[in-house]
């Protein structure tokens, strides 16, 4: 039990060794869902654990933290490693089918090798309390993850994969560079202990100039990772040229990760997060506005239903920094649900594609006439997919949405609430556009004979997800109150 | 004296970076890109890092400067130029370099002694480490004991970076070769004719090796380690596949080969971490290993550096490879 935190990172990076050793595809894979599966079940203990018990440590190497890395999980790292594992654990039985269909046999046990490395560091940036290890591990994410894209089918995710490797690496080494101001600055990298030593010795409230730049470099650092608006541009062609199962993956955890070292660097280094109430909340409000209403417009001119949804990502993104950047319990903790409900939509819209990729071959909207009558189960997850992603009541998305009109309006911010109840009527447009195409457009003579109903390997992890956006529409007391948790947390100051 | 060292380095450092920029020649640049690492290491050295500085040495001068002429031997040897002036990007690394500088204002003076990065972890691990994790290096204990964590980290990025590699490139049989012989890959072949080349290269070739070992193997002791053994030992067999012909270098290690030893490396790593958790430590806690904690930490400390320098060998390798066959496909 003990040594659960340490298992969850390295279990999937040996098992990612073992994939490379044995280099079979059934091998590789079995292995990634035997790793996905146990990362997820570790997950959902320590989540127990940490809502029974308390924060749960473990110091790497027996050396006790400041010295040595230790791994530090409250309720906002198991919200986070969760939603993390949870999809993986989802995408990996999808990911036989597509990847047969998407990658040459040869590389397939490449592909699974560094989809388990990418699982690995996302983990390990999550699960750890040391700034520096925190940033190995993105390094170690990033790497695998700039591969997976550049293994899509079309030429052009080369390019794509190429875009987010300069731009990721900038953004990467922005935050090494922050980490490395505030490591000269107090002598340390573990992040509670930063958080002392920057309050023991009087360098937070003295206005440091080393301070405010370190943080500038690894907020714009963490933008260009999380792709917020202006630094989104990698983002869209990177989603839209992966293979599928890159995408699912990515889309629904990756930027994710990224919030959440935002979160981590600016309230629990800096307690209590007194920089977002400052001004930074003011700062980031103008991006997530600007990506909630110009990404969705730009969505809704998209004729790639897999690009169009990378903007909506962008979009999506939008909304969880319009959380956080209000800086109270409630807009904090609707940022952080919607981290969890958004990996719930956006992971089953993109298996969505992967599946119509799978029996049309492209994902073009035109490609979705007809489908309403082909593929109808597929069509319908696509439908509540999509209606999570508008936030209709009784889905996963209405309940994050929910929250965060009320935050705004908590805050008097009336324009901020019509702005979020725009985006989502921008979101009712573009997902419509499909929907009017599969279900009330004749299908192409050719091809309705040829393509069926995507097989059940697909359909199933597809289906899970959809069930799972109806149940945390309904029921969405377990996110609620561990986002709620972690908001007051990082609201309180850590200890 | 140091600070005039320091001074004339960076000032060159710059003048090098600056050229790298400027210079359209593919091939200047990825020779100027080899003395500006040549420059930090020196740099490195006279901050009394060696330990880094060899690694920078290693790689920046050596392995990186090959790949990136084999990329360039790929592509083409100009750059072309953009047609358009990129002033925004003049402005946004003009305004990054500005708030570099002012963030250095409030920074305590180099090499102050009272600077806080002087009183906190460091204490313990100049005064402590040679007694709670043994080496006498003690860049050593710091990497691969008290934060040997991360270096399980490093290993791997080093692995998924030749994987990525693999799996974008391809690593196909070279079914190519008969034909190459004539044409393809000529360069290679030509090397071998060259006496003086061909001579000094088998004198050589030993020496690294045994270097690399040695590298390897006093890390404890010295500036050295896994990494730098690893680089070390790879350019051996790089230089070989250079003069010698890739086939000829296949022969001794082939890609398979590489493969497994790439991943028994990690595998060794993490399985130590694993074996300290059986015998009742925490991960990579090497006092688990043996009765007395030192001989633990000097037995984990030695399996763990073998695990990096067989994976970063083994990368080093395949990435050579990766390169250099693909060279052979589309000559």
């Amino acid at each position: 039990m003990i040594h659960l935190p340490v298992a969850l990172v390295v279990i999937p990076l040996l098992g990612a060794a073992v994939c490379v050793l044995f280099r079979r595809s059934f091998i590789a894979w079995t292995v990634a869902l035997a790793a996905a599966w146990s990362g997820f079940a570790i997950s959902i203990l320590i989540a127990v654990y940490i809502m029974k018990i308390g924060t749960l440590s473990y110091s790497i190497g027996g050396w006790p933290p400041p010295w040595g890395i230790a791994y530090h999980i409250d309720y906002l790292n198991s919200f986070v490693l969760l939603i993390v594992s949870g999809i993986a654990a989802v995408v990996m039985p999808y990911a036989r089918t597509s990847v047969n269909y998407e990658i040459e046999e040869d590389s397939q046990a490449y592909f699974y090798c560094l989809l388990l490395i990418c699982l690995a560091g996302l983990l390990g940036i999550t699960v750890t309390g040391d700034a520096f290890n925190m940033y190995v591990f993105l390094e170690l994410s990033s790497l695998s993850s700039y591969a997976l894209i550049g293994m899509g089918k079309r030429r052009r995710a080369l390019t794509a994969a190429y875009q987010y490797l300069v731009m990721g690496t900038i953004g990467a080494t922005f935050l090494l560079i922050g980490i490395g101001l505030l490591y000269n600055l107090t002598g340390t990298l573990n992040i509670h202990d930063l958080a002392h030593q920057l309050a023991v010795n009087n360098i937070i409230g003295s206005h440091n100039r080393t301070l405010l730049t370190a943080f500038a470099f690894i907020i714009v650092g963490l933008s260009l990772k999380l792709a917020l608006f202006p630094l989104h541009l990698w983002l869209p062609n990177a989603y839209t040229y992966a293979p599928s199962v890159a995408t699912i993956f990515l889309a629904s955890t990756a930027t994710k990760v990224a919030v959440y070292m935002l979160l981590r660097f600016c309230f629990t280094i800096l307690s209590g997060g007194f920089i977002f109430k400052l001004t930074l909340g003011k700062i980031l409000l103008i991006p997530a506005l600007a990506a909630i209403l110009i990404a969705s417009m730009v969505a809704i001119f998209q004729y790639d239903i897999k690009r169009m949804l990378a903007y909506s990502s962008v979009a999506q993104i939008g909304y969880m920094i319009l959380g956080i950047s209000l800086a109270t319990p409630l807009g904090l903790s609707a940022g952080i649900l919607h981290l969890f409900n958004h990996a719930l939509m956006k992971g089953l819209l993109f298996m969505v594609m992967g599946a119509v990729n799978y029996r049309i071959g492209a994902v073009y909207l035109n490609d979705f006439r007809g489908l309403g009558r082909t593929m109808p189960w597929t069509m319908a997850a696509f439908v509540v997919g999509g209606m999570s992603l508008m936030g209709i009541p009784l889905t996963a998305g209405f309940i994050s949405k929910w929250y965060l009109v009320q935050a705004a309006l908590e805050k008097g911010w009336w324009p901020v609430a019509a702005l979020i109840l725009i985006g989502s009527l921008l979101a009712v447009i573009y997902i419509w556009r499909v929907v009017e195409t599969a279900y009330f457009n004749p299908a192409q003579e050719m091809e309705a004979e040829s393509s069926g109903e995507a097989p059940l390997s697909l359909l199933l992890p597809m289906w899970l997800l959809v069930l799972a956006n109806i149940y945390f529409g309904i029921d969405s007391s377990i996110p609620v109150e561990l986002a709620g948790r972690a908001a007051t947390l990082l609201l309180g100051g850590a200890s | 004296m140091e600070v005039f060292i320091d001074i004339a380095l960076l000032t060159l450092l710059c003048i090098t970076a600056m050229a790298v920029v400027h210079i359209r020649k593919l091939f200047c640049a990825i020779m100027l890109l080899g003395i500006f690492s040549l420059l930090s290491a020196s740099m490195f050295v006279n901050m009394d890092a060696v330990d880094v500085a060899f690694t920078e040495a290693a790689v920046g001068t050596g392995i990186s400067t090959i790949l990136l002429l084999l990329g360039m031997s790929l592509t083409n040897t100009r750059e072309k130029r953009p047609h358009y002036q990129p002033l925004f990007s003049l402005v946004v690394v003009s305004i990054t370099g500005a708030v570099l500088v002012y963030g250095t204002m409030d920074l305590p003076a180099y090499g102050d002694p009272n600077a806080s990065i002087h009183h906190h972890v460091a204490q313990r691990y100049i005064k402590q480490s040679p007694l709670e994790v043994g080496p006498p290096n003690m860049v050593t204990s710091v990497l691969a004991s008290y934060r040997g964590y991360d270096t399980l980290g490093e290993t791997a990025v080093i692995l998924t970076a030749g994987m990525a590699l693999v799996a974008l490139l391809g690593m196909r049989r070279r079914k190519v070769l008969p034909m190459s012989s004539s044409s393809g890959c000529g360069d290679y072949h030509d090397m071998k004719d060259h006496l003086v080349l061909r001579i000094m290269a088998k004198i050589f070739i030993p020496l690294i090796l045994l270097f690399a070992l040695y590298v390897q193997f006093h890390g404890d002791y010295g500036p050295g380690g896994g990494f730098q053994a690893g680089v070390i030992f790879a350019s051996g067999i790089i230089l070989y596949a250079l003069i010698f012909g890739l086939e000829a270098a296949m022969k001794v290690v082939g890609y398979p080969v590489l493969r497994v030893l790439a991943a028994c490396g990690l595998l060794l790593y993490g399985g130590v971490g694993v074996a300290c958790m059986a015998l009742g430590g925490n991960f990579l806690d090497y006092n688990a290993l043996a009765h007395d904690p030192l001989h633990g930490q000097h037995l984990g400390i030695f399996l763990i550096e073998l695990g990096v320098g067989v994976t970063v060998f083994a990368i080093m390798v395949i990435m050579f490879y990766a390169f250099a066959s693909r060279r052979g496909h589309t000559a």
